[in-house]
């Protein structure tokens, strides 16, 4: 059994270490993104960008509860927006809550969670990992 | 540099025709806007056609094949939900650069049915639902929810967009609908993505809307400046960086943007604007769009809902039409669609829903990923 996939590509998995995720900073402006690049959509500047460990909490900014998707996706479920602790922002499931706007309050503070991606898998059979949020607890 | 003018403007009525063609269908509204001011395809000088999902087509081309292979440039423009709105752009910019004295554009799209956005996986597993959504209705909500957030907005209130659209729209026979959703119909409908529910989604369509746009000079020539409109500003902008854009569409800042370089192209203010026709995609974007384009004061969208101001007969009636949300959302069509729609007001002949003394009116599109497009128009002194 081959080893799980990350499931985007700025999710890692360190061979014996906690997987994370990672940003790219600018350098000059402070501009963060979400997958490799080499040129700052912000500011424009050329090869100062920089990878960086993204922290594993955030707050809730926004989100939706998704009744209809797709055939086959599992309904409801929280479509959030995340403003990470360096002020990254990141869209992800909120799991571990119910999906009941008087349950859900903006602002709240959530943790980053890793495990199976919903059990999909490519078409050579690979399972994948992805990242989730869930209310931070305690 | 000359005035532009609208002197020829229609659109069929929303509806699904699969079976005709794209052409087809573009073709229909084609010759509606130039039976509307009297003249033919032999006295336009350029086309520029608007069609989203047959952008490599050729498909303002296959309309001349339709209706007449005179040999006059067609430029195919393609920008998402702004994709009207930009071909009737590039239309007026060759008038007001004085390229032609009068052209055509046109704006048409067939739609399936069901939901857009959130495709699949290029490589890898599907996202859709494994990383949040990224279907139009659940974006469009979460730009609605981060208003909620500001200001507290409610979902009665995102509804009662609808309800008042809806309500518009039994006044349009051109609307795909004319039904009259009340607001515990549109709350209690089927929700899609809260706080979007059915009846807060705009309704795919096909449909086809077209304009005919000339210099004063030739308008004055054609003796056509009686019914003419006159576009007073016509601004595109593209999506300018902001912190959460990559992963939450900012559909706020190039409207803003936009509708601040509209007002001071026109000299005109949002007091001088009797009417708007504005992207209701889904209701909650209308919300965000009433401070957008200055109609009132940030955080006060709900108030002017709650206060009926935007409703026929209020301060600044929005979507007269039905909008989006009944009229229908064929998405190369919109911008054109809603440019006949305050022509129409402005030349006095919207009958039961005519905003009355209708002097300057707006339309605004706005395409995601993005592109927003904004004309105003005023009736020709």
């Amino acid at each position: 059994m081959s080893q799980p996939l990350p499931a985007v590509d700025y999710l890692k998995l360190p061979e014996g270490g906690e997987p994370y995720l990672e940003g790219h900073k600018c350098q000059a402006c402070g501009a963060s993104f979400l997958g490799e690049r080499s040129v700052c959509s912000k500011c424009g500047a050329r090869d100062q960008i920089q990878a960086v460990r993204l922290p594993n909490s955030g707050s809730l900014y926004s989100y939706c509860i998704v009744h209809r998707s797709f055939p086959g996706i599992e309904v409801p479920y929280v479509s959030a927006i995340v403003d990470l602790d360096d002020g990254t922002a990141i869209k992800g499931n909120l799991i571990n809550i119910e999906p009941e706007p008087s349950k859900i309050e903006f602002g709240m503070p959530v943790e980053v969670v890793y495990g199976d991606a919903l059990g999909r898998k490519d078409r050579d059979g690979n399972s994948y990992t992805a990242y989730f949020f869930q209310p931070k607890s305690g | 540099m000359t005035d532009a003018y609208v002197v020829g403007v229609d659109m069929i009525k929303f509806g699904r025709f699969p079976e005709k063609t794209v052409p087809q269908i573009g073709a229909e509204s084609a010759l509606l806007a130039l039976d509307d001011c009297g003249l033919g395809i032999q006295d336009m000088e350029a086309l520029y056609c608007g069609n989203l999902m047959q952008a490599s087509a050729m498909v303002g081309q296959r309309i001349l094949q339709e209706i007449g292979q005179t040999g006059i440039p067609v430029v195919n423009v393609s920008n998402a939900c702004a994709t009207g709105a930009t071909a009737f752009r590039e239309a007026w910019a060759s008038v007001k650069a004085g390229l032609y004295d009068i052209v055509l554009a046109v704006g048409v799209e067939q739609m399936g049915k069901g939901l857009l956005g959130g495709g699949g996986p290029a490589k890898g597993i599907p996202k859709e639902g494994l990383f949040g959504s990224g279907t139009m209705p659940a974006v469009f909500a979460e730009a609605g929810m981060e208003h909620a957030r500001k200001y507290g907005t409610t979902f009665e209130q995102f509804a009662k967009v609808s309800v008042k659209n809806h309500h518009h729209s039994t006044m349009n026979p051109k609307a795909m609908y004319q039904i009259e959703t009340p607001l515990d119909t549109v709350m209690n409908a089927e929700m899609i993505s809260y706080p979007n529910t059915k009846l807060m989604c705009s309704v795919n369509v096909d449909g086809s809307a077209a304009a005919v746009i000339a210099t004063e000079k030739k308008a004055r020539e054609l003796g056509l400046m009686g019914r003419a409109v006159k576009v007073r500003a016509s601004v595109l902008t593209s999506d300018r960086w902001q912190e959460r854009d990559l992963v939450m569409p900012d559909v706020n800042t190039c409207t803003r943007e936009a509708s601040a370089k509209a007002y001071e192209m026109a000299g005109v203010g949002p007091e001088d604007i009797d009417l708007v026709e504005l992207h209701d995609c889904f209701a909650t974007a209308e919300i965000l769009h009433y401070e957008n384009l200055g109609l009132c004061g940030d955080g006060e969208a709900g108030r002017m809902i709650d206060d009926g101001e935007v409703a026929l007969g209020g301060r600044t009636p929005v979507n007269v039409s039905g909008g989006l949300l009944s009229k229908g959302h064929p998405l190369g069509a919109t911008g054109i669609a809603n440019i006949y729609e305050v022509s129409t007001h402005l030349r006095g002949e919207a009958g039961e829903r005519q905003v009355q003394g209708a002097r300057i009116g707006m339309t605004h599109v706005i395409g995601l990923g993005s592109a927003c497009g904004i004309h105003i128009l005023e009736k020709a002194a």
